[in-house]
């Protein structure tokens, strides 16, 4: 049917065989209860991300006070989902408060205002990952992929309980191979380049910065 | 890819020594102090002089067949089961990684791979088999060391050296910040690509010369053609020698 | 057959079979009196190296982890075209519309019967190396299409009309006052300036509106899963995700090797991969894309194509020894740590892949006819091996090249095997050979040398080139056989 393919894997077929080794242990990283949210927050901070703990219930108030110190006016957020509702709730009323948009169109009619228009996004994290200090963006219909790339600010909102020792342990944990969506994303900081002459430089094509709010159980929040 | 050495059951009490084509032909002296301080620590040193060069230079250059030819008559001229001493990393790591290689499939494998596990760097030895004592009997001085590429990324060798030298009351060792970089030597590279080879060269002695050392300690004599021809057409007044030299004039065996 | 691993702008094809080869030395020759360039990359490999050895302070960890990566790049080989067929199904499941290419060309015209299917104009492009194998840009743009590199440091390149010096960090043989001059030159507006941030803001400006306006992306791929036909990608800056999520069209170019077996692959690999690279724990991005646009979604490709191409592969993958080139992860920590690569620069190489990786790589797939000095332009040292993630044997497959090139196998295991002998040389090491397997011939031969050698001139080649920058070796008056006789030792 094809030629290229069929010629490919013949040649490839009457290569000489090798053996198929067994996969030597490897060692990734285990880390203490207390340990975990200090990596995470270390390996994030060396990367110029800002971590801020929160709670469940006031975690909007919190982002305001960070959003305003940057003048951010539209804020981008998922269509109906959970953060926006709760965004909205806090926030209503409030003439101060910067403009909520929802993200409830299809990018083809929304590329103008996206490209140029929002200054921040506000997503969820699917976990966070203790090792590399990363969260996880598992996109959905409600929260699609450009909101944590195109806007300058990026806010990923993540629940500690969530946050993995490891990619390796969250991969395994959460069964990712039976059920990889349309994309993943593991986030390890704003965009940035050491193009020129390994000088680190932020937001070069994406986010500026990065602001991963860490929602404690409530004992621990401070 | 370095196939670090294991210490044999019991301390030999007989060792061939091979000196090595360059060492033959340019530095001897090196040869003969690295079988003397063999010899001192009491044991018989053998030097089968139907020996002549590892192999190492043709087959780098792709000429296995020639290579092979060479090796062979090292075969015959080593034939009593003792460890094969040589004072350099560089052959070392000829006889010791690519004979097995180069032997595959040959009809005298086996005895290219016996061949192999009989091989030992000399610094290596002294350490770990002989355990070598010195005591310093000479002026203090200050040296810098130059490792082999070979010697460190094919035989394992990491500290040894240094901490033989460290073990001298005397001496002081300043260590070279790019010591792992290649000197630029590579055997025919030097003249195949002698404007890289001259550069790499050109850096090794700008290194070693800003460690502040009178002296330049080495355990591979292609390097130390290298570098020390170097300085000398540079004009830059430090000595260099291979460490069986240097430890033998310095240590008396304590 | 072809010289596509080579650049460009140099590759000449004469029509008579006869292609210009590479010209490493004089290319050296170059790049050695340029103060700046050396400059610049002596700098840089510093830097590169002391970030690598700050990533892994656990030799004993380490050593676990390159045996993990080796074994799964291993496993995957061997079980190569099984598993290519696997990513085909899964990816086609998926909804990726796989495409299969011997060669450049053929992998160009696929790209480029997409683009004129969907009425494709320009087109914005992440970082690939594949994509450079096949020259895709200049392809298109003689179709005219645009194709604009987004990856700031293809990006200055492309405005600058070069190759990249090196696979991960393509612009790094540029200072940012030679990045600021050409900036000033081609982007409007833009003034002269050497602060990094103003000049990495002037490129976010550009490049916005092309990411906005583009008809299609196109990446490469650093990771395939078999097991899901999840395409992985790893970057810093973002542009690969714009690449791959803003346009409606998405083209993803990869070699046949870049395979693994499944998910879990991918952890080791990426904890081997970035930290090789340039010294980071993990990249910024780890890109996971598994599938076009799904109905309900907002954004994304609506279609996704994957091209995986040959370019000489089947022929490396042909020969065991010379497979292990295969398990390349492209992190150029090769590069980073090579005395040569540090002196004279990638473009030196006038190959798409320069450094240590590329010695081996060129003159497999270009052929040895091409490319027969790069496996002699190495002095061995072996600290690419010592720092290759996956543990290839680039010294070993070097010498092996270099056999090739003289002696053949009887495989023809590679193009051009042969071309490198010469009778000069082979008659050479005929006459070392006699001198050295017979011990008689080598005791007079060498008494000869220690009583006569300094009679040699020191204008007789090799020692020509020897002598440019070092004193002749002096003969020792007397031999250490000649020694060790006269002080007693044992002959057996």
């Amino acid at each position: 049917m094809n030629d290229a393919r069929t010629r490919i894997l013949s040649r490839l077929r009457a290569a000489p065989p090798s053996a198929v080794p067994d996969l030597p242990e490897w060692d990734p990283p285990v880390y203490e209860q207390a340990a975990r949210l200090a990596r995470f927050r270390t390996m994030f901070e060396a990367m110029k991300a800002e971590v801020h703990d929160v709670d469940a219930a006031t975690w909007p108030q919190r982002l305001r006070t960070l959003l305003d110190n940057r003048g951010v006016r539209a804020l981008l957020h998922g269509d109906g989902s959970p953060v926006a509702t709760q965004l909205a709730a806090a926030w209503s009323g409030d003439e101060n408060a910067p403009e909520l948009v929802a993200y409830d169109r299809v990018v083809e009619d929304f590329k103008e205002e996206l490209v140029h228009r929002i200054d921040a996004g506000i997503t969820w994290a699917s976990a966070g990952i203790a090792e590399t200090g990363s969260v996880v963006l598992w996109p959905t219909a409600r929260e699609p992929r450009l909101m944590s790339l195109l806007p300058p600010i990026h806010i990923a909102l993540v629940d500690e309980s969530t946050i993995h020792d490891t990619l390796a342990d969250l991969m395994a944990a959460q069964g990712w191979a039976l059920r990889m969506p349309t994309n993943v994303v593991v986030v390890s900081g704003p965009s940035k380049t050491a193009d020129i002459e390994q000088t680190l430089a932020f937001g070069v094509h994406g986010p500026k910065e990065l602001i991963v709010l860490v929602i404690r159980k409530a004992a621990s929040a401070g | 890819m370095s196939t670090a050495a294991s210490v044999p059951a019991e301390r030999p009490s007989t060792v061939y020594f091979f000196g090595t084509c360059l060492v033959d032909l340019f530095y001897p002296e090196a040869g003969l102090a690295g079988m003397e301080l063999l010899k001192r620590e009491g044991l018989r040193v053998v030097f089968p002089q139907g020996q002549t060069c590892c192999g190492q230079p043709a087959r780098n250059c792709g000429f296995f067949e020639e290579a092979r030819t060479v090796v062979r008559a090292q075969f015959a001229a080593f034939p009593e089961p003792w460890p094969i001493i040589v004072p350099s990393g560089s052959c070392a790591g000829m006889m010791r990684v690519h004979y097995p290689q180069l032997f595959a499939g040959e009809p005298d494998q086996a005895q290219a791979e016996a061949f192999a596990s009989r091989v030992y760097e000399l610094s290596w030895f002294l350490v770990h088999v002989l355990d070598l004592k010195l005591e310093d009997k000479g002026e203090p001085v200050t040296v810098t060391w130059h490792a082999s590429c070979h010697s460190m990324r094919e035989m394992g060798i990491t500290d040894e050296p240094k901490r033989l030298l460290r073990s001298l009351s005397n001496v002081t060792l300043v260590e070279n910040p790019r010591e792992r970089e290649c000197c630029g030597f590579g055997g025919t590279f030097s003249v195949r690509q002698p404007e890289v080879s001259a550069a790499m060269v050109a850096d090794k002695i700008a290194s070693v010369e800003a460690t502040g050392a009178s002296e330049m300690v080495t355990g591979d004599c292609g390097c130390m053609m290298n570098i020390s021809g170097a300085m000398e057409k540079a004009g830059t007044p430090m000595r260099s020698r291979h460490l069986a030299e240097f430890l033998l004039e310095r240590g008396d065996v304590r | 057959m072809s010289a596509e691993l080579k650049t460009a702008a140099h590759v000449t094809n004469h029509g008579n079979g006869h292609v210009t080869v590479t010209n490493f030395a004089g290319r050296a020759h170059v790049a050695l009196n340029d103060k700046p360039l050396r400059a610049n990359f002596r700098r840089a490999m510093d830097g590169l190296m002391a970030k690598r050895a700050a990533q892994f302070p656990d030799a004993g960890d380490l050593a676990k982890l390159r045996a993990r990566g080796a074994a799964i790049k291993e496993r995957a080989l061997a079980r190569l075209p099984e598993l290519l067929e696997q990513l085909e199904a899964r990816c086609t499941e998926n909804g990726i519309k796989v495409h299969w290419a011997e060669t450049t060309g053929e992998a160009n015209r696929i790209v480029l019967d997409i683009f004129q299917g969907h009425g494709v104009r320009t087109v914005v492009k992440g970082k690939s190396m594949v994509s450079e194998e096949m020259h895709l840009n200049a392809f298109l743009g003689e179709h005219g299409i645009e194709a604009v590199e987004s990856d700031l440091g293809e990006y200055i390149i492309q405005l600058a009309g070069e190759m990249p010096s090196h696979i991960v960090m393509p612009c790094i043989h540029k200072n940012k006052m030679q990045i600021g001059q050409l900036f000033a030159e081609h982007i409007e507006g833009q003034r002269y300036t050497e602060d990094v941030d103003e000049l990495t803001a002037a490129a976010r400006r550009v490049m916005r509106a092309r990411f906005a306006e583009a008809d299609a992306g196109i990446s490469g791929v650093n990771f395939a899963v078999a097991e899901t036909g999840t395409l992985v990608l790893v970057e810093n800056e973002g542009n690969g995700r714009m690449s791959t999520t803003l346009p409606p069209l998405h083209v993803a170019v990869m070699g046949i090797e870049k395979l693994v077996e499944t998910m879990a692959d991918i952890p080791p690999l990426l904890a081997l991969l970035p930290r090789s690279a340039t010294g980071q724990p993990i990249t910024t991005y780890v890109n996971m894309i598994t599938s076009p646009r799904k109905p309900g979604e907002k954004d994304g490709p609506q279609e996704i194509h994957l091209v995986l191409l040959d370019n000489g592969r089947t022929r490396v993958y042909a020969d065991l020894e010379l497979r292990e080139t295969l398990r390349c992860i492209r992190c150029g920590a090769c590069m980073n740590h090579c005395p040569v690569y540090a002196r004279v620069g990638g473009h030196t190489y006038d190959a798409v892949y320069p450094g240590p990786i590329g010695k081996i790589l060129t003159p497999q797939i270009a052929g040895l006819d091409v490319a027969e000095d790069l496996p002699h332009a190495s002095s061995l040292c072996n600290a690419c091996v010592e720092v290759c993630p996956v543990k290839i044997p680039i010294a070993d497959i070097l010498v092996r090249l270099r056999r090739e090139s003289v002696r053949p196998s009887a495989s023809q295991a590679v193009k051009g095997g042969g071309s490198g002998w010469t009778l000069s040389e082979a008659s050479a090491w005929t006459g070392w050979k006699w001198l050295n397997a017979h011990p008689l011939l080598y005791r007079m031969g060498t008494g000869v040398l220690s009583a006569l050698g300094h009679l040699i001139p020191p204008s007789m080649p090799p020692l020509k080139a020897w002598t440019s920058v070092r004193t002749k070796p002096k003969f020792a008056a007397q031999t250490l056989h000649q020694l060790a006789r006269d002080k007693g030792f044992d002959d057996e």
